[in-house]
């Protein structure tokens, strides 16, 4: 749809590239976002897309203990021991940005315990359009946003729609029916984030999360090149 | 021994994932003993003279430079609940993370090697004093300040107290906070003569089971 | 210096017949002991206070030592009440206990109660043998029915093979550190218990953590040992807590 371009390598490397016994470690990509955006469903279709030919875990970090690892392990989009929960104490963009201690501890677990992984999935807990991931923690962000959220989210800004590495603009369906104009934000947010990409997607479409996925597979060959 | 390498380990935005944790206090608060600045001062002073002592003289003992190990297993003995032990290894394990990146040393590459998932905190901080240039002295100021400041952050998001009120708390228990860390320092300084034994035991028995309770809630806003 | 000093003390040895032999049971002052009707395998001794003790100023202590093999059972005939002495100093008691490999101690005594006005130290030191089995209760009452309570200081440590895993201090009462009565520690409960299994067992087989009543929990040691707390507005509610507790864990 309306995928810009892919950028060449990953724009930061956080932690050592490299784990403790020297192969390299996985790509982190965070999912950050507003409340109800559709970051976790976002989450399950990558799952599902991505799953039979990569090796892949997720974090999540709930703001309330464990719902997002709750639903995709409900929905059974991975086995049980690729997904951890971070706990926050209410503060979600604590726990990706100022203090990642949690979330580093829970990645190198998971790469240890059912490792190796091309791909660790970081969820933030659902917080404000300030919210972003360190670079400490992730490699790569995401910035996961609806149309239902009000179609002047894009023109607002705000560190998440402004420097995310891709912007997704969720849920077109609804767009008719509360009354966004897609055209508007997509202009808004290329005014907002020049070069970067922009991802409008429907999950209910037959085309669900494929443009999301394709990024996704691009900065993974981008990693392991 | 630098002034601001304690200003820099003891700010509360030190990275070491003490955000996520209430020290009890949302287990409280949850059973109503903590309804307001006044039960939260109770409950700070009452967990700064069991917790906190004896977090204080752990970290004052490894910063004085008491083998590590011994001291993890003194922690160990001092922290009958299973939740509080893992709570203070996971902690433990995020504090020695920052503490290397912060005050690169020998002695912490070693100790992450010996513990990988992590030793009890207070063991970490003694051990990052010692790595920051501070004296065990630093290391118990640190552990009981960390010991109130933890449950009044924390009780100023469960219960939108008002956070000046929180703070005049902490203010208001400075005296006892000396005290303590007195304490715990000179306890400390006796664990080379007399043994691990010497150093205090104090428990809080709503704390051991209220965290033993915590853990067990599908749905929480703290890790502890 | 006034007071009383007491050290009671009992050895308890396998007889080679499948049973258990005391060859010292020794009552000094105002500590009692009794050899009472046992089982085949197990001896039985009750602690009979002869007087309402400890007042400050006096020293008491209780020993046991149990040999491998043998099996003992001690109790008390009734509770123990701290009281304020003639003297301004403490009063302290201490209780030491040893248990070899393969020998079995069960020490059940009834609750201490801190009257007004008292100050006791109360210290507990178990040492185990690596394949010992232990349950020890320990209750404290913080001042007779409507009775405000005196200073009580206790330390229980217990050590499996030398190593310490268990290590605990409460004070409570006035004159002890701040916040003890308050919702970190007591929060107006006063009384306290505690239950120590050792179980050569739970080195393989942890015991479970789990909640047993509002303000009571098991909680697997970090060593072949579980701790069962508990407090509760009186010592009757806590008795109850913890007799319950002790049937669910204690099968043999």
């Amino acid at each position: 749809m309306h995928l810009d371009h892919f950028p060449h390598g990953p724009a930061a490397v956080g932690a050592d590239a490299r784990r403790p016994d020297g192969s390299r470690r996985a790509l982190r990509i965070g999912l950050g976002g507003p409340v109800g955006s559709g970051k976790t469903a976002t989450v399950a279709a990558l799952c599902r897309a991505l799953r039979d030919r990569l090796s892949l875990a997720v974090v999540t970090n709930d703001i309330y203990t464990r719902e997002d690892a709750e639903f995709l392990l409900r929905e059974a989009v991975l086995p049980p021991e690729r997904i951890t929960a971070v706990e926050t104490g209410a503060c979600p963009h604590t726990a990706i940005r100022d203090d990642i201690s949690a979330n580093l501890e829970a990645v190198e677990d998971l790469e240890d315990e059912v490792g190796p992984l091309d791909l660790i999935l970081v969820e933030s807990g659902g917080d404000n359009l300030t919210a972003t991931f360190s670079k400490g923690l992730v490699d790569a962000q995401i910035f996961v946003i609806d149309v239902a959220g009000g179609d002047d989210i894009p023109r607002k800004g705000g560190p998440g729609v402004t420097t995310a590495d891709l912007l997704v603009v969720n849920k077109t369906d609804l767009a008719p029916h509360v009354g966004s104009d897609l055209a508007r934000m997509a202009a808004d947010a290329k005014a907002q984030r020049a070069e970067l990409p922009v991802v409008f997607q429907s999950l209910r479409s037959e085309h669900g999360v494929a443009d999301v996925a394709a990024w996704v597979r691009a900065r993974l060959a981008a990693w392991t090149a | 021994m630098t002034r601001t390498a304690l200003l820099v380990l003891a700010d509360g935005r030190f990275p070491a994932g003490g955000h996520a944790h209430s020290g009890g206090a949302e287990a409280a608060v949850k059973a109503g003993r903590i309804t307001g600045a006044q039960s939260l001062e109770a409950f700070c002073r009452g967990r700064l003279h069991t917790a906190g002592l004896v977090a204080a003289a752990l970290a004052a003992a490894a910063a004085g430079g008491v083998d590590p190990a011994g001291l993890d297993a003194a922690a160990d003995a001092r922290t009958p609940s299973p939740a509080l032990r893992a709570t203070a290894r996971r902690l433990g394990r995020q504090l020695m993370r920052a503490a290397r990146a912060t005050w690169p040393s020998d002695e912490l590459d070693a100790v992450a090697r010996q513990f990988p998932k992590g030793a009890h905190q207070p063991v970490v901080l003694g051990l990052t004093a010692r790595a920051a240039g501070l004296g065990p002295a630093d290391a118990a100021y640190c552990a009981v300040y960390e010991s109130v400041s933890g449950p009044a952050t924390a009780v100023v998001r469960l219960l939108s107290l008002d956070p000046f009120e929180a703070t005049a708390v902490l203010a208001r228990l400075a005296p006892e906070l000396d005290r303590v860390a007195d304490r715990a320092v000179t306890s400390a300084s006796a664990v080379p003569a007399e043994g691990l034994d010497v150093l205090p035991a104090a428990s809080a028995p709503l704390l051991e089971i209220g965290a033993e309770v915590h853990a067990a809630w599908p749905v929480r806003l703290f890790a502890s | 210096m006034g007071g009383v000093h007491a050290t009671a003390r009992i050895e308890a040895r396998a007889d080679g017949r499948g049973g258990t032999a005391l060859p010292v049971l020794a009552s000094d002052g105002p500590l009692a002991l009794r050899r009472t009707r046992g089982t085949a395998a197990e001896a039985r001794v009750v602690l009979v206070g002869a007087m309402s003790g400890p007042l400050g100023g006096d020293r008491f202590a209780v020993e046991a030592d149990v040999g491998g093999g043998a099996r003992l059972r001690v109790g008390s005939a009734a509770a123990t009440i701290a009281l304020p002495g003639q003297t301004k100093d403490d009063a302290r008691y201490e209780v030491r206990l040893t248990v070899a490999d393969d020998g079995e101690l069960d020490w059940l005594p009834e609750p201490l109660i801190s009257a007004k006005g008292s100050d006791l130290s109360v210290v507990t030191r178990v040492d185990l043998g690596a394949g010992a089995r232990l349950v020890l209760r320990e209750e404290q009452v913080l001042g007779r029915v409507g009775e405000e309570p005196g200073l009580l200081r206790s330390r229980l440590v217990a050590r499996i093979a030398g190593r310490v895993v268990l290590d605990q201090e409460l004070a409570c009462g006035p004159g002890a550190p701040g916040g003890w009565d308050g919702p970190a520690v007591l929060a107006g409960q006063r009384a306290i218990g505690q239950l120590v299994l050792a179980r050569p067992e739970f080195a393989e087989r942890p015991a479970e953590a789990r909640i047993l009543a509002e303000h009571a929990c098991v909680m697997p040691l970090a060593g072949p040992a579980a701790l069962v707390t508990a407090v509760a507005p009186d010592g009757l509610r806590l008795r109850r807590v913890l007799d319950e507790a002790l049937a669910e864990l204690d099968i043999r």
